[in-house]
């Protein structure tokens, strides 16, 4: 059925006029319920707006606290794109250029592949305290924070080394964008997902050449760069999904929102040609198995505790219920669902000086509910949020799709669809 | 009041608009004893009623030479004295496939030798000035156009009329003219506010009401022949242009986008009423259609835009030929004295001309005023600032350097309404420095200012004075909260409740002609707000 759409008369770009200003918004954001010097969604906003139009004068720099979370857009009835007018007006306005601290947050292409290059050096010295005493004092990265760990071995050389081969053996075939995290800090989540898709009869290939999908260079303010990228990306994955007709699958929610929505919103790169088939992995395998194309066997003897916490990106998308329903399927799982709350890292934003104690006040609720939650670890689909809750809570974190790895009994999956 | 009957002033001023309250200053300046009355408020009539445009002359330029001359003087002399009033935009003229190129070379001609500077402009070139404009222009000209804030600038003029010694009475409506024989001696009111009637005397009476000094003149038993014109106007809500944008045409239906404070709006219509409709003013169904569809040709965006409000005024001319669309009539200053003219003493009008030139308007009132009483002193309203727009570094030392804070709107929305008055403005206290109006960024502090020191009776007063419910909400979220700061200040809590179920109503008023999309849903919501969580009923008006 083909889907009708209505499309409203006096409509302007982010919709911002259709603000009724029911302040809904302003009671869903988790900033402003921390930092009395945010001026909320609402005033940054379809308010501020006008004021805008009126006068570029009237931008505030306050404007930066905004963690991009975009659950005001969830809430808001009228539809107003606030998080991207808040985001395109630090784009059009801000006057404050990036600092080498920004450049080197959101550069995580460039930085991930001289880190990995050097991991042991590199894991060893960020993690040494004066270390990050001294990233505290000169770059004002806050010292509580632990940057993930670099790998020796990138993904993109493990997999032309070891798996690239066997993926002609399938006879279907998606392409597999990883991103920086998976990439350069934990290629076990892209071998998990590769393990995942061949079970279902899928090889996994990568694009031609993928670049960071530049969401941190937005929030960063370089959209020069993140625009260069984003066109860049659209190409990619034009070659897959035209071209092939192979669909491009992520495991970073974040990642694959940015292409989806930020893409055409913030940086005016089309992209209508890609944007159905650029998929979250769990969304696409349970699509497959909702339509009975896919039938999955799992592990007689995995039992496990598990929360499913829901990224604001998640929430944006409205995705979260594929992953919980994917985990709902392995028979030994218990799944909690926490209630959807930002964790405050909100990518780099968290990693700023001047930000972590908002960054933190805003996840203790969910770090509460953590902790009373009695799992054995939490699952999300996003990995900036796994680092907030690791190093905010006692739990661990693991994607969905790293669960479904472990839980999956391959070899029977594989002989229902190889007969 | 029973004091202020026997005591008898130099001049009665009748009407509360730019020419009136303009006329009290230039009075008061040159040392006359004066009376301000205004039956509801400052600029209720056409002053408030119109483009809020700082005509360059432009526009008049080819049909109306005198006025063009006229309007490009007194627009150098407003950017001078009342600086906090207007925005210097600068203005384009286009010219669109359908109109006359040819006109162009005319309206340049006819602009140099009425003193207005012209630019013709590429009109690639103009697109990027204004990237609101029609893409499709095949010319531009760039005229020394912006816009003007009708209310502040008629407000700026009562208050210095008052600091100089004047007094002003609104709610004040003229139920007669008193004479003695042949001479005007005063005037008889009906204070709305006390419901009661007073005698108030002076040696001239100024008859400076507008469209509806008709009807004063008839009490003092004079006859002048009022054209109305009805003018309709859409305001939007928020700023599509930067620069007033213009057809480069003869003078015709909705044809100036003006960008003013927070919005832009589109006009005018033109049509003829009868004069006993003037009280009454609404806007058709006809007159949004021609705006809508004329305004969109200026600027294609206005189709996807909101719109606020439709209003309409009434052009206070003064029937000369019997013109049906009343646009060919002159715009000029019809300055009577009606000793002259009827034989009548001590009673003059001025009337006619337009928003630009009230102070011209008022120099030439004041100067016969100042004939009829012998008094010789020159007129200086053309050099001395209006209060507000004195150089003045206080305010900018006021404004807070703090970066992450909400009160940067409000402080640089106050600025921008008050100019160098807006350090009277309480600031720094949390409480102060809450907003009322969260669309216009009006604080406690100034609500409370306006309040005080500006003249304020009721909430529509308030807003004229500070934006507080001109934003998108119309009044949603800031009336129930500058009803309650006017209810602490002034008022007993029961008139409190029927000047909220007023403002409200006046606000749907504006907004009923063009009730479609988020309007009506806006409206809907704030009907809920109203009668349904604070009980309000609709006989509360």
């Amino acid at each position: 059925m083909k889907k009708e759409i209505f499309e409203p008369y006096n409509v302007s770009d982010n919709n911002f006029e259709q603000c009724v200003k029911c302040t809904i918004c302003t009671v869903y954001c988790p900033v402003l319920e921390v930092n009395p010097d945010y001026p909320g969604p609402k005033q940054s906003g379809p308010d501020g707006e006008r004021m805008r139009l009126k006068d570029p004068e009237f931008y505030d720099e306050a404007l930066k606290l905004c963690l991009n979370c975009k659950r005001c857009e969830v809430a808001c009835p009228s539809g107003v794109k606030i998080g991207d007018i808040i985001q395109s007006a630090r784009i059009k306005y801000s006057k404050s250029k990036p600092k080498l601290r920004d450049m080197i947050l959101a550069n995580t292409d460039i930085v991930g592949t001289m880190a990995s290059t050097f991991a042991p050096i590199v894991n060893t010295a960020v993690a040494l305290k004066p270390v990050r005493k001294v990233m505290d004092s000169v770059l004002k990265i806050d010292h509580h924070r632990m940057f993930p760990k670099y790998t020796g071995l990138r993904f993109e050389t493990w997999y032309r080394r070891y798996a690239e081969k066997k993926q002609q053996e399938f006879k279907k075939h998606v392409s597999y964008f990883h991103g920086c995290y998976v990439n350069y800090n934990f290629p076990q989540q892209g071998k998990d997902l590769i393990k995942v898709m061949n079970a279902a009869g899928y090889g996994v290939h990568l694009l031609e050449k993928e670049k960071c999908c530049g969401v941190a260079l937005i929030s960063n303010g370089l959209i020069k760069q993140a625009t260069k990228q984003a066109k860049h990306n659209v190409e990619a994955f034009k070659k897959s999904i035209v071209d092939k007709k192979m669909p491009v699958i992520s495991t970073s929610s974040t990642c694959i929102f940015t292409i989806r929505d930020e893409y055409p919103h913030l940086l005016g790169v089309k992209n209508e040609e890609i944007r159905n088939d650029s998929e979250l992995a769990t969304r696409f395998l349970f699509r497959l198995i909702d339509e009975g194309k896919l039938n999955l066997v799992f592990k007689k003897n995995y039992k496990k505790r598990i929360a499913y916490h829901t990224p604001c990106h998640m929430e944006k998308l409205g995705w979260s219920i594929y992953s919980t329903s994917l985990l709902k399927m392995i028979p030994g799982v218990e799944l909690v669902q926490l209630e959807s709350q930002c964790c405050g890292i909100a990518g780099t934003y968290g990693f700023k000086k001047e930000n972590y104690q908002t960054s933190q006040e805003v996840g203790k609720p969910l770090f509460d509910q953590i902790e009373n939650s009695k799992v054995d670890f939490v699952a999300t689909d996003c990995e900036t949020c796994k680092w907030q809750i690791e190093m905010s809570t006692s739990s661990k974190v693991q994607h969905p799709i790293s669960i479904l790895a472990e839980a999956i009994d391959v070899e029977s999956t594989m002989k229902l669809w190889q007969k | 009041m029973n004091k202020n009957r026997s005591k008898e002033y130099d001049v009665i001023i009748i009407g509360g608009g730019a020419t009136g309250a303009g006329t009290a200053r230039d009075c008061a300046m040159r040392g006359l004893s004066v009376l301000l009355v205004e039956r509801h408020d400052f600029a209720t009539g056409a002053t408030g009623r119109n483009h809020g445009l700082l005509h360059s002359g432009a526009r008049y330029a080819v049909t109306d030479h005198e006025s063009a001359a006229e309007c490009i003087e007194e627009n150098m002399i407003l950017r001078k004295i009342a600086n906090h009033c207007i925005e210097e935009n600068n203005g384009l003229f286009l010219t669109l496939p359908e109109d006359d190129i040819a006109f162009q070379s005319q309206f340049v001609d006819a602009c140099s030798s009425a003193g207005i500077s012209t630019e013709i402009i590429d009109p690639k070139l103009a697109l990027r000035m204004e990237p609101s404009a029609n893409p499709d222009i095949i010319g531009a000209v760039k005229v020394p156009d912006g816009s003007v804030d009708p209310f502040r600038l008629t407000m700026s003029n009562a208050l210095d009329a008052k600091l100089k010694g004047a007094d002003i009475l609104t709610q004040h409506e003229v139920v007669d003219i008193l004479k003695d024989q042949d001479r005007v001696n005063g005037v008889e009111l009906f204070d709305h506010e006390k419901k009661e009637k007073a005698k108030y005397y002076g040696k001239i009476v100024c008859n400076a009401a507008g469209i509806w000094g008709h009807n004063i003149a008839r009490f003092a038993g004079v006859n002048i022949n009022m054209f109305p014109a009805k003018g309709s106007l859409l305001i939007f809500g928020h700023r599509v242009n930067k620069m007033v944008l213009n057809r480069c045409r003869k003078p015709a239906n909705a044809d100036i986008l003006v960008p003013g404070d927070t919005i832009c709006l589109i006009g005018t219509t033109s049509e003829r009423i009868p004069i006993e409709e003037i009280d009454n003013m609404y806007v058709s169904k006809d007159d949004v259609d021609v705006l809508i569809r004329e305004g969109v040709k200026l600027s294609p965006s206005l189709a996807t835009t909101r719109i606020l409000r439709a209003y309409a005024g009434v052009r206070p001319l003064v029937a000369a030929d019997d013109d049906p669309s009343g646009r060919s009539i002159s715009r000029g200053i019809v300055l009577m004295d009606h000793k002259e003219r009827d034989g009548l003493e001590g009673f003059i009008t001025i009337t006619g001309g337009k928003l630009m030139t009230y102070r011209l308007m008022a120099e030439e009132a004041t100067d016969l005023i100042c004939k009829k009483l012998d008094v010789d002193k020159k007129c200086e309203t053309a050099n001395i600032p209006l209060p507000g727009s004195e150089k003045s570094d206080e305010t900018l030392n006021n404004v807070s350097q703090k970066v992450y804070s909400i009160n940067g709107i409000t402080q640089k929305s106050a600025k921008d309404r008050h100019g160098s008055l807006a350090h009277k403005i309480a600031q720094g206290d949390e409480n102060e420095d809450s907003m009322v109006c969260e669309c216009e960024g009006v604080s406690i502090g100034e609500v409370k200012y306006a309040i005080n020191e500006l003249h304020v009776n009721n909430l529509i007063d308030l807003r004229r004075r500070t934006r507080v419910g001109m934003g998108t909400c119309q009044g949603e979220l800031c009336a129930c909260r500058a009803a309650g700061l006017l209810c602490e200040s002034m008022e007993e809590p029961g008139k409190a409740k029927d000047d909220l179920a007023n403002f409200l109503q006046e606000r749907w008023k504006g907004m009923s002609p063009i009730a479609w999309g988020e309007t009506i849903n806006e409206i809907q919501f704030t009907s809920w707000i109203y009668e349904g969580i604070y009980g309000l009923k609709p006989d509360n008006n």
